[in-house]
C-alpha cells in the first residue's frame, strides 16, 4: 500500500540551533501518528515544516496526491502547496484564535474554506456550515455569532469544523486540546476520535499530553532535542518504553 | 502660477506615476505601487487621484471634478481651481465636453466615449482588507488568485442582513483574473465599470497604489448564484427631471423633513431639464 505521506529526513535549523533533525516516518491512510516530547523537543517545529508553514533546510514531504500519486510537497509550486492546504490538508492551531477569523461568523468561518475552492450558493454553503455546526456540537442558533462570544471549547470545535468541511484526508494538529479545562478536554477528544473513525481521517496530532496520544494514536513518535528517540505503536511505546527518556516521560505522567 | 511646473507635479514625477498608469493598463486590475508625493492638499481630498490627473494633463485639456456626482461642493471646487491654477487648463462641468475627468465617488451618467479618461480618487484600494489585514498575505492573495475570503465578506453580508448589503465599494473581477476594489461609488455604477470606452484610471495617495482599466474591460460584480448582483437604486424617478434610470440623492426639503430624490449627478440633471423633462417637484410641473 501507498502510504499517504512518507515523511523523510525532515531537518530545520534556527541558526545553529537544532529545530529537529533528520525525522522520518511513513502515514498510512486511516492513521494516526502521535508526536509527544517536552517542550521545545521540536514537535510543532516538525509539524510547521511538514505542513508547508516551515521551509525545511532538507528532507521531503511526499503526499499521495488525489490526481498525481506521490510528490514531493516541499518541492511543488506553492500555488498547488497552497490549493492542498485548503483542501485535502487541514490545520489545527493550538489556540484557536489562530485558525479562526474571529472577526467573522460561525458560519462564515465554516463556509470560507467552501468558498475558497469556488462554491458560489449561498444557501448550499450555509446549510454545509450548519450540518457541520452539529457534527461538532455547536447548537445550529449559533451560526451567525461571532467566534469572541464563544466559550475556548466551542472555539477549538469551530476551528475542527471548519477545517474539516472539504474533507481533508489529513490533519495536522498542534496541541489541539492544549489550554482547555480538563473537562472540556475530554469532551473534545470524544469528539475528534468520533470524526477521525467517521471519516477515516488519517492525522498527526502534537501533544505533552499522553492521554491524547493513548486515546487518538495508533502510533506514536517521542522527541528529544530535535532527535526521533524512540517510535512504535502507542500502546508498545507507553506500556514499555525502550529508550530511557521515554521511560522518564511515561513515569512522570504515572506519577501526577 | 509661473512658480510651479506644469500641473505642479515635476516632470520626473509624472514620469514615474505615467510608468505605474501604464503598468496597471497593462494589467488591469492590478494594485501597482507608486512613490505617492506630499500634495498641497490633505489626505482624504483626493491626492491619489490629484496626481494622476496631474500625470496624465496636457495643456489642450479640458479638465471636469466630480464630487459624489456633484461640480459644486467645496472639495471638486478646490480641485479644480488647483488645476486652473498650476496647469493653466480649460474646465468644464459637461461630462461630454471633458477630456480629463477626476471623480469622487460617482461615475457619469452619461456614456463616456473613447479619448476620455475618468480618474478615481480612492481611500482604501485593498479590496481584502477588510477580512485581512496582513498585506504580505493579500498581495499573496491576489498573486494566486485565492480569492474565496472576498466571497466570506459577501456571506456575512447576507448572513446580517438576508441580503447583500454593501452598496459602495462593491467588489468587482476584472477580465477573470484580479479582484478590484471600485473605489466608493454606488453599486449602482458597477456595471458602467465593464465594457467603458473611455480610460479608467485609479489613484490612493496615502496607500500609495495605481491600477487601471483599460477601455473595453470586462468587469464582474462578485455575487452568489442564489443572491446576485443588483444596481439597486432607491426607486424612484428624480423629483426635478424625471429621470428613471439615474442614481439618486435623497434631499431634504423643509423643516418639517419633507424629503425629495433628485439626480446625484448634476449635469446630467440639469441637461435633461434644459431638454424639457421635467419631474415632480419642478417648478415648471407644479406650475
Ligand atoms: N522561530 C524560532 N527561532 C529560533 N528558535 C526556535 C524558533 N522556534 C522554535 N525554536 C527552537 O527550536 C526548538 C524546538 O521548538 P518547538 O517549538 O518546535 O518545540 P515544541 O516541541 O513544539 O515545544 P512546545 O511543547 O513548548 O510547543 C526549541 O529549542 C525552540 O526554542
Ligand atoms: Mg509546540
Amino acid at each position: 500500500m501507498t502510504p499517504l505521506l512518507s515523511v523523510q529526513g525532515i531537518t530545520k535549523f534556527y541558526g545553529q540551533h537544532i529545530g529537529c533533525k533528520d525525522v522520518g516516518f511513513d502515514l498510512y491512510p486511516g492513521e494516526v501518528m502521535g508526536i509527544v516530547g517536552e517542550s521545545g523537543s521540536g514537535k510543532s517545529t516538525l509539524l510547521n515544516c511538514m505542513a508547508g508553514h516551515l521551509t525545511s533546510d532538507a528532507g521531503a514531504v511526499v503526499f499521495d496526491t488525489r490526481t498525481d500519486g506521490p510528490r514531493d510537497t516541499v518541492t511543488m509550486s506553492e500555488p498547488e502547496r497552497r490549493m492542498l492546504s485548503r483542501t485535502d490538508w487541514a490545520f489545527v492551531h493550538q489556540h484557536a484564535r489562530d485558525g479562526l477569523r474571529m472577526g467573522v461568523s460561525a458560519g462564515g468561518n465554516v463556509g470560507e474554506r467552501l468558498m475558497a475552492v469556488g462554491e458560489r450558493h449561498y444557501g448550499d454553503i450555509r446549510a454545509k456550515a450548519t450540518d457541520w455546526l452539529g457534527r461538532v456540537e455547536i447548537d445550529a442558533t449559533r451560526v451567525d455569532d461571532r467566534p469572541t462570544t464563544f466559550s475556548g471549547g466551542m472555539q477549538q470545535r469551530l476551528q475542527i469544523a471548519r477545517n474539516l468541511v472539504t474533507g481533508p484526508r489529513l490533519v495536522f494538529m498542534d496541541e489541539p486540546t492544549g489550554g482547555l479545562d480538563v473537562s472540556v478536554q475530554a469532551r473534545l477528544l470524544d469528539l475528534l476520535r468520533g470524526l477521525v473513525r467517521d471519516m477515516g481521517l488519517s492525522a498527526i496530532i502534537v501533544t505533552h499530553d499522553l492521554a491524547v496520544v493513548r486515546l487518538l494514536a495508533d502510533r506514536l513518535m517521542v522527541m528529544k532535542d530535535g532527535h526521533v528517540v524512540e517510535a512504535g505503536l502507542t500502546d508498545q511505546v507507553l506500556d514499555d518504553p525502550q529508550h530511557a527518556y521515554s521511560q522518564l516521560l511515561v513515569s512522570s505522567v504515572l506519577q501526577v | 502660477m509661473s512658480d510651479y511646473n506644469f500641473a505642479y507635479l515635476d516632470e520626473q514625477t509624472k514620469r514615474m506615476i505615467r510608468r505605474a498608469i501604464l503598468k496597471g493598463l497593462a494589467i488591469p486590475g492590478y494594485q501597482v505601487p507608486f512613490a505617492s508625493r506630499e500634495m498641497p492638499m490633505p489626505y482624504g481630498w483626493g491626492t491619489g487621484g490629484v496626481q494622476v490627473s496631474a500625470a496624465v494633463m496636457t495643456p489642450q485639456d479640458r479638465f471636469k471634478v466630480i464630487d459624489q456626482g456633484a461640480d459644486d461642493t467645496t472639495n471638486a471646487v478646490s480641485i479644480r481651481t488647483f488645476f486652473e491654477r498650476t496647469a493653466g487648463v480649460a474646465t468644464t462641468t459637461k461630462t461630454s465636453e471633458a477630456s480629463v475627468i477626476q471623480t469622487r465617488h460617482r461615475i457619469p451618467e452619461e456614456p463616456l466615449s473613447e479619448g476620455q479618461i475618468l480618474v478615481y480618487q480612492v481611500p482604501i484600494p485593498e479590496p481584502l482588507r477588510f477580512l485581512e489585514p496582513r498585506e504580505s498575505e493579500t498581495r499573496k492573495m491576489h498573486s494566486l488568485a485565492e480569492y474565496g475570503l472576498m466571497h466570506v465578506k459577501l456571506y456575512e453580508d447576507i448572513s446580517r442582513h438576508g441580503h447583500i448589503a454593501t452598496s459602495y465599494d462593491y467588489p468587482v473581477k476584472v477580465e477573470g483574473r484580479y479582484v478590484m476594489d471600485p473605489s466608493p461609488i454606488p453599486k449602482f455604477d458597477n456595471p458602467k465599470l465593464g465594457d467603458m470606452a473611455a480610460i479608467q484610471l485609479f489613484g490612493a495617495g496615502r496607500e500609495q497604489r495605481i491600477y487601471a482599466l483599460p477601455p473595453y474591460t470586462q468587469v464582474v460584480s462578485l455575487d452568489f448564484e442564489d443572491h446576485p448582483f443588483e444596481a439597486s437604486k432607491p426607486d424612484h424617478p428624480c423629483a426635478m427631471c424625471g429621470a428613471e434610470n439615474s442614481y439618486l440623492d435623497e434631499v431634504i426639503t423643509d423643516d418639517a423633513g419633507r424629503r425629495m430624490f433628485v439626480c446625484s449627478d448634476t449635469d446630467f440633471c440639469e441637461a435633461r431639464q434644459v431638454a424639457g423633462h421635467t419631474g415632480t417637484m419642478n417648478g415648471k410641473d407644479a406650475a
